[in-house]
C-alpha cells in the first residue's frame, strides 16, 4: 500500500495540524511516512505545501514525483490547482471552496472551481461553511481532511484518535470540535 | 525502542544530544533554525544543562563552540549556509587549531534558494578547511551522523562539518535513537600552545592537518556512510551524494537498478572505491543537490573523463534536484504520466508570494519612509535580511538592496561618500547587533551623512520569533558608538501615527550626518510569547 498526497494552502491556514493528524494515524498503523514542509520565509502568507507519502514499504524520497501523486488536498480552492502536475491522471482534488484571498490579483473564483472540475476525480467541499455551522469555524483545515479520509489507506478511527492525541494540551472541547469536524468532512465524501 | 518523528533538522539535534554533546551555539537561519530550538524545548536538555541560548551571530557561535571544544566537551555550531561566510575566519581557522572535545559544525545549505540569497555549496567550504565532512540522505543518517560525528571529531582532533540541505532539514520520518552517551569531564588540550595560532606554532599545527588527510580519507574507505552497491550493468555508474541518493531510488521501486551506485555520505571521497567505480563502468552520472563539487573533481580541468552531471546538461545546472530530474538524467521519463499544468489552468493560478503581516509595525515604517523620501528621489533605500526586505515588493517598493547581514548600513555610508546624500539603511533589531554595529562606527567615525531607521519589533521575526540579542539595548549601543544623544529617536510605528513619523523622518534626513529613528513595536506573531512580554514589560519597553 501507498499513497502520496500533497497538502497545499496559505502560510498559517493549518496544513501542518493536517499533516500532523495523518502522521499520528500513520504511526499508530505501523506505515512508514515522509513528511516535507515548507518553513521560513513562505510561511509569511505565501502558498505553501507538504509533501506526504505513508507506505507500508519504506519511502525513498521525501519528496513526490510530478505525475505520481495520489491526493492533492488543499484549504483553498485556486492551491489545489498548483499542483497538478503531481496529480495522476485517475488522483483525487480535495478541495476546500472558500477562497483565501490576500492577493489582489486573485482570479475569479468560478473559474477556478470550473477548471478544478474539469479533472476526473473531484471533491469540492465549502469547509468554511461546515465549520462555522458545527460551530468550530478554526476547524476548516480537519473538515477537507475528513473528506479525503476515504481515500488514504487508514483506518477513520485512528484519525480521531491521532486529533485527540494532537490536540490534548488544548482541552476537551478543542477535542471534541475537531472530531466533530473530521466527521462532518467525512460525511460530505460519504453522501457524493 | 519506539522511532521519534522528527524533522531531519530535529534528528541532528536528538543525535547530538544522545551523542554527548554539551552545547549548541548558533544563530537563527532557515532552514537550520529547528536544529537549536528543539534543544531549546527538550527536557533532557535542561536535565542535562545542555547550553542552548542563541548567539549573537555564526562568528560569535563559531567561536563559543571551538572554546567548548577546548574545555575538552562536545560541541556543536549550526548556521544556515550564509551564515558560514559570518563565521568563515573561525571556522578555517578550528581547522588549524584543531579540536579537543568532539566539535561538529552543522551547516544547512539551500538550493533552490527557498529561504536564502544564494545556494552556495558548504562542501567547498569543508574542503577548503581540508576537514571531513559528512552529508546524511536521511532523518536516520542525520542522527547517526551527529551521534558519531562527535566520536570522528575526537578520533582525529578535528572539527567535523555535517552539511545537509533544506529538503530534509524540513521533512519528517521515523527516527531510532542509541544509547544516551554521557557528557565528557572537562578536559585541557593535552598541548597547551595547539590553540596558539602564532605563525610559528601555526605552521606547525597546519602540517599535522596536512598530514592527517590520509587519515580522513582511510575513514571514508571503512565508513558505513559510503556504500558500493554492485551491478550488472556497467555501461553506467552512478555516484549519488547525500539526499540524492533517495532521488536516485525513487526511481527503481518497481524495477531493479542494474548499474553500480556508489553511495557517498562522507567526504573526503573514498578513493579506491571512487577509483573502482571509473574503471569498471564506460560513463558516470553524479548526482549532487548542490554546486557540481566531485563531477568537477571526476571531470578533469580538461574534461577527459566521461563524467555526467550539472557541468554538461544531463541535469540542470543550479536549483536542487528531484525525482524526475534524476529520472531524465538516466532517460527513464515515461509519457504516460501528466506531468505538465496544462496552459489554460497556469493561466488563472496567480502567484502567492510572501507578504508582510496585516498589523505589521514594518509596514507603518516604510509608509512613512516613503512619503518622508518622496523630495528626494528614489534609489537610495539600503535594506537588510529580514521581514521588511519584503519591503522591496509591490505596494510598497521601498527599498534598494538586500545583500548580507549589516550591509544596509555600510552600504549606505559608501554610498553617501559618494555623493548620494541622504542615502538610508534600513535594519532590523536582530540583524543589527548581528552584524550592523561595527558599520555604524566607520560612519560615526566619519560622520557620514546617513539615516539608519532600525525597525526594532523586539525579535528575529523572519525565522519565526527567536530571541533578539538587541532587546532593550539598542539606544544605549548607539550611544556607545558616538551616535548624538539628539539624533536617537524612538517613535511607534502605527497608522495614527503616521505624520509624526513622516515629521521626524524627514527632519533628520536633512541632518549632516549620523542619525538613528527607531520605530518600535512588537512583532504581531510573538505577542502569546510569555516569556517575552514578561522581558518587555520588566525593560518598559512599550
Amino acid at each position: 500500500m501507498k499513497t502520496d498526497i500533497i497538502l497545499a494552502g496559505v502560510g498559517g491556514q493549518g496544513i501542518l495540524s493536517i499533516a500532523a493528524t495523518i502522521g499520528m494515524g500513520a504511526l499508530a498503523n505501523n506505515l512508514h511516512l515522509k513528511q516535507a514542509e515548507v518553513h521560513g520565509m513562505s510561511q509569511r502568507g505565501g502558498a505553501v505545501q507538504s509533501h506526504f507519502r505513508l507506505s507500508s514499504d519504506p519511502i525513498a524520497s521525501d519528496l513526490i514525483p510530478r505525475g505520481g501523486c495520489d491526493i492533492v488536498l488543499s484549504v483553498e480552492p485556486m492551491e489545489s490547482l498548483r499542483y497538478i502536475d503531481f496529480l495522476k491522471k485517475d488522483g483525487w482534488i480535495i478541495t476546500n471552496s472558500t477562497p483565501f484571498v490576500n492577493i489582489p490579483n486573485y482570479p475569479d473564483v468560478d473559474e477556478v472551481i470550473a477548471k478544478i472540475k474539469e479533472r476526473k476525480n473531484v471533491i469540492i467541499l465549502d469547509a468554511d461553511k461546515i465549520a462555522k455551522e458545527i460551530g468550530s469555524p478554526r476547524s476548516s483545515n480537519i473538515v477537507a481532511l475528513g473528506a479525503a479520509t476515504p481515500f488514504i489507506d487508514i483506518p477513520f478511527e485512528s484519525f480521531e484518535e491521532a486529533i485527540k492525541l494532537i490536540f490534548k494540551k488544548k482541552g476537551e472541547k478543542i477535542i471534541n470540535a475537531n472530531i466533530e469536524a473530521l466527521r462532518a468532512g467525512r460525511a460530505v465524501a460519504d453522501a457524493r | 525502542m519506539q522511532k521519534l518523528l522528527l524533522l531531519g533538522a530535529e534528528a541532528i539535534a536528538q543525535g547530538a544530544i544522545d551523542g554527548g554533546m554539551s552545547g549548541v551555539y548558533a544563530y537563527p537561519g532557515t532552514p537550520s533554525t529547528e536544529i537549536t530550538e528543539y534543544v531549546q524545548q527538550y527536557d533532557l536538555a535542561k536535565e542535562r544543562n545542555i547550553h542552548s541560548q542563541w548567539s549573537a551571530n555564526e562568528k560569535t557561535a563559531m567561536e563559543s563552540g571551538l572554546g567548548m571544544s577546548y574545555a575538552g566537551k562536545r560541541a556543536m555550531v549550526c548556521m544556515k549556509h550564509v551564515g558560514l561566510n559570518v563565521a568563515a575566519d573561525a571556522f578555517i581557522n578550528s581547522a588549524i587549531t584543531g579540536s579537543n572535545g568532539g566539535l561538529l559544525v552543522t551547516v544547512a545549505d539551500d538550493p533552490s534558494m527557498h529561504s536564502s540569497q544564494n545556494e552556495q555549496d558548504s562542501r567547498y567550504y569543508g574542503k577548503f578547511a581540508q576537514i571531513p565532512i559528512l552529508e546524511p540522505a536521511s532523518q536516520q543518517e542525520a542522527y547517526d551522523m551527529a551521534y558519531f560525528g562527535f566520536q570522528l571529531s575526537e578520533k582525529f582532533n578535528i572539527p567535523v562539518m555535517i552539511r545537509f540541505t533544506t529538503r530534509l532539514a524540513h521533512s519528517r520520518a521515523g527516527v531510532e535513537r542509541k544509547p544516551l552517551l554521557d557528557q565528557n569531564e572537562l578536559v585541557l588540550p593535552s598541548n597547551p600552545t595547539q590553540f596558539v595560532l602564532l605563525p610559528a606554532i601555526a605552521r606547525k599545527q597546519y602540517k599535522g592537518l596536512l598530514n592527517s588527510f590520509a587519515g580522513f580519507i582511510e575513514d571514508s574507505e571503512e565508513s558505513t556512510f559510503n556504500h558500493y552497491y554492485e551491478g550488472t550493468d556497467k555501461k553506467l555508474g552512478i555516484i549519488a551524494c547525500g539526499l540524492a541518493y533517495n532521488y536516485l531510488m525513487e526511481n527503481y521501486t518497481e524495477t531493479e537498478l542494474a548499474h553500480p551506485v556508489l553511495k557517498i555520505g562522507q567526504y573526503p571521497m573514498p578513493r579506491s572505491k571512487v577509483e573502482k567505480l571509473m574503471e569498471e563502468c564506460d560513463e558516470v552520472l553524479i548526482l549532487e543537490d548542490g554546486y557540481p563539487i566531485i563531477e568537477e573533481l571526476l571531470k578533469g580541468y580538461l574534461a577527459k573523463e566521461k563524467v555526467h552531471g550539472r557541468l554538461d546538461g544531463s541535469l540542470p545546472r543550479d536549483g536542487e534536484l528531484d525525482p524526475n530530474l534524476i529520472a531524465k538524467a538516466l532517460k527513464l521519463a515515461s509519457e504516460d504520466e501528466v506531468t505538465e499544468i496544462p496552459q489554460d489552468v497556469k493561466d488563472i493560478i496567480a502567484n502567492r508570494p510572501p507578504a508582510m503581516c496585516v498589523g505589521c509595525g514594518h509596514i507603518d515604517a516604510y509608509n512613512a519612509l516613503n512619503e518622508a523620501l518622496s523630495d528626494y528621489g528614489l534609489g537610495r533605500v539600503f535594506s537588510d535580511i529580514g521581514c521588511y526586505t519584503l519591503g522591496a515588493l509591490p505596494p510598497y517598493n521601498a527599498i534598494n538592496s538586500c545583500v548580507d547581514m549589516g550591509a544596509s548600513i555600510t552600504m549606505a555610508k559608501g554610498a553617501a561618500d559618494a555623493g548620494l546624500v541622504p542615502a538610508v539603511s534600513v535594519i532590523g533589531d536582530s540583524t543589527f547587533t548581528h552584524s550592523g554595529m561595527t558599520g555604524l562606527i566607520d560612519a560615526v567615525n566619519e560622520s557620514s551623512p546617513i539615516t539608519v531607521m532600525i525597525s526594532d519589533n523586539f525579535t528575529t521575526g523572519m525565522t519565526g520569533g527567536q530571541d533578539s540579542a538587541a532587546l532593550g539595548k539598542i539606544e544605549d549601543i548607539c550611544k556607545g558608538i558616538g551616535v548624538d544623544p539628539e539624533h536617537i529617536i524612538v517613535f511607534t510605528p502605527l497608522k495614527k501615527n503616521h505624520d509624526q513619523m513622516v515629521e521626524i523622518m524627514k527632519k533628520e534626513l536633512a541632518y549632516d550626518g549620523v542619525s538613528v529613528i527607531i520605530p518600535r513595536r512588537q512583532c504581531i506573531q510573538t505577542t502569546k510569547n510569555v516569556a517575552l512580554n514578561e522581558r518587555i514589560r520588566e525593560l518598559n519597553l512599550r
